[in-house]
């Protein structure tokens, strides 16, 4: 019973790292195909392979030190806050988007749009400085919020390692497919993904900050996989009404509260 | 640096909802009081998920009448 419920956590903790380590590695995989198309694929994977290293280096230094000098009931309670405020926010996105409230994630419009910009600045000469600072914007940005992601979830669950190797993993995946897909980004089915996401931390950022707070959670951790089918309930419930609105019927596409990431 | 950091947190918690950061706060703070009494802990379990799905709801709606807003 205990290996079991053990298990379901750990498989939801991986679901919940690898999907969103996805998401953004798609988002930041079209910054660095446009930079390598039009600038060069030295600076652009010179850019990818620092910004990763970087990437890697706020995980070691950061997690082990929380793990180890903050209580755990504290540690769940800020940690569950702060995935309870962003997967609420990745599912509120997700939702509008699926209502047609909400323009969907272009990935082929943003390519074009960054191989216009990358195209009309000046080449130069030896190593390209435009691409490679470009390319390592667009992955360590993206890529923090990756590391928020897999530090929450790992120090909260006592399983830092496993949540970096479902990140790592969804990078090499992610890579391989874009590289097979090239230019095609947009078949990625990423609104599905993020409102997969969002559930999985709206539910990890219920169960930990109710545990921070006392919340005593009938099953323990077997508590999680209930949380993400009630709220997976409720996110398809809004998605349906707010389809069926008069504002959807009417403009089935605008720019709702749109925020630079993601 | 500092402003970046500073704004990649802002962006992060805050952004273009408010109310999502406002209203985890208050239901944790809610929750949390709840649970001081020991006998309110299991339904705490039921209570905390029924808040955050309302939260949901409340943002999302939200969202609904700002596109509906004629300005914009």
């Amino acid at each position: 019973m205990i290996g079991t419920v053990a298990h379901s956590g750990s498989l939801v903790l991986v679901a919940a790292v690898f999907l969103a380590s996805a998401v953004e590695m798609v988002e930041a995989l079209t910054i660095v195909l446009a930079v390598g198309v039009t600038r060069g694929w030295r600076s652009a994977i010179e850019g990818v392979a620092v910004a990763l290293v970087a990437l890697a280096a706020l995980v070691i230094v950061v997690g082990p030190p929380l793990i180890r000098a903050v209580p755990l009931s504290t540690l769940r309670l800020v940690v569950g806050g702060l995935l309870l405020i962003f997967g609420l926010q990745w599912l509120r996105k997700a939702i509008l988007r699926a209502s047609g409230l909400k323009a969907k994630h272009d990935e082929d419009a943003i390519f074009a749009e960054q191989v216009a910009e990358l195209s009309a600045a000046p080449p130069s000469s030896g190593r390209d400085a435009t691409g490679f600072v470009v390319a390592f914007k667009g992955v360590f940005l993206e890529g923090l919020e990756v590391v928020v992601i897999v530090l929450t979830l790992g120090t909260t669950s006592h399983d830092l390692g496993l949540a970096a190797v479902a990140a790592g993993c969804a990078v090499v995946v992610v890579t391989v497919i874009g590289l097979i897909l090239a230019r095609q980004l947009s078949s990625v089915p990423e609104n599905a993904m993020k409102m997969a996401v969002g559930l999985m931390l709206v539910s990890f950022g219920t169960f930990w900050s109710g545990e921070g707070i006392g919340v005593h959670w009938p099953g323990s951790d077997l508590a999680i996989p209930v949380l993400v089918a009630c709220y997976a309930a409720v996110a398809w419930l809004l998605s349906t009404v707010l389809r069926g609105s008069p504002v959807s019927r009417a403009r089935p596409v605008t720019q709702l509260g749109d925020v630079p990431r993601g | 640096m500092a402003v970046g950091f500073g704004r990649f947190w802002w962006e992060f918690l805050i952004g273009d909802t408010p109310e999502l950061f406002v209203g985890v706060v208050a239901v944790l703070g809610l929750v949390g009081a709840l649970c001081l009494d020991h006998a309110l802990r299991t339904a705490a379990a039921v209570i905390l998920p029924l808040l955050v799905g309302s939260l949901l709801a409340v943002s999302t709606w939200r969202a609904k009448r700002k596109g509906a807003a004629p300005s914009n």
